[in-house]
């Protein structure tokens, strides 16, 4: 497995994680409250689980295993660029509900994860061929 | 394929039939009378499709495909497999029945249920997380 992919999966491992206690602490408390402001992590619950778990996955075990040319896994630069953004994405859109100018900075973090969609499908589009080319 | 894998796929394909169905109790509403229950069912639907179908089959084919633990054992703790299968199914299962009925009765005992499933389902992804760390490495 690439270097790159492995910083990927292990932070999707680490996101399921912090999902998970996210999600737990929540569902803790709507069966027996513990305090109403646990609801400002419902957004960050949903980045780390959907962009944080999910997207980080599946990018790393595609990096990894789509088609190469030759040995070589062209334009990785792209691929470090989209795990920077999408990780920027992930935290102002889950900080923003404790911050001021939320809408500003959920703006900000949507930006942030198009970026990182789009430099990792520039990546991956050329890998999307025969093998044996 | 090793045989607890077998039992997260097929269990995933079960919880996505299950998440289907409940989509399809959500839209019947304006239709035909349904028990009150069916109002709650929106996180229920979401989570059985997120966790019991998507996380699930992730995570079975994550212990057959990812690269060996070591020689002797390939595929890490089997023993953390199957707590993960059973802490994450019957934690999910609990939240699938306790949170509609919690948000239509009022009975203590749905609240304590809700917070098992909570402390079951983590337990879950904690052991899958253990287990899986030591297998992303080059090789
Ligand atoms: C891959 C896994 C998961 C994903 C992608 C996910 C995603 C989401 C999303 C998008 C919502 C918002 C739904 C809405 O507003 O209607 C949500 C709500 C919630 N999630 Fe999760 N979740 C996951 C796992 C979990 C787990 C494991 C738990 C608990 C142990 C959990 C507990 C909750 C709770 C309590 C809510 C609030 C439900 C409500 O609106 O009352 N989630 N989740």
């Amino acid at each position: 497995m690439p270097r790159l992919s492995i910083w990927l999966i292990r932070a999707a491992l680490i996101y399921l994680l912090l999902g998970f206690t996210v999600g737990g602490l929540l569902l803790w408390h709507k069966g027996l409250p513990l305090n109403p402001a646990l609801w400002r992590l419902l957004p960050a619950h949903m980045e780390f689980l959907l962009m944080g778990w999910i997207v980080h996955l599946v990018m790393g075990v595609a990096y990894w295993i789509l088609p190469r040319f030759q040995t070589k896994r062209p334009l990785s630069a792209l691929v470090w660029l989209s795990f920077c953004l999408l990780n920027g994405g992930i935290w102002l859109i889950s900080i923003s509900t404790f911050v001021a100018f939320a809408p500003t900075i959920q703006l900000v973090g949507r930006i942030a994860e198009v970026g990182a969609i789009m430099a990792f499908a520039v990546h991956a589009w050329p890998r999307i061929k025969p093998t044996s080319l | 394929m090793p045989f607890v894998t077998r039992y997260f796929i097929k269990t995933s394909l079960m919880f996505f039939v299950a998440a289907l169905l409940c989509a399809l109790l959500l839209v019947l509403r304006p239709f035909i009378v349904l028990p009150a229950f069916v109002v709650g069912l929106t996180p229920v639907y979401f989570h059985l499709f997120m966790v019991g179908w998507v996380t699930q089959i992730i995570i079975g084919v994550a212990f057959w495909m990812f690269p060996k633990f070591t020689k002797e054992q390939p595929r890490g703790s089997e023993m953390l497999a199957w707590s993960t299968y059973i802490l994450l199914n019957t934690g999910l299962l609990l939240r699938a029945v306790a949170e509609p009925a919690n948000a239509v009765q009022m009975w203590m005992g749905w609240g304590w249920l809700l917070a098992l499933a909570a402390l079951l389902q983590w337990l879950g992804g904690f052991a899958f997380v253990i287990n899986t760390w030591p297998r992303i490495k080059e090789r």
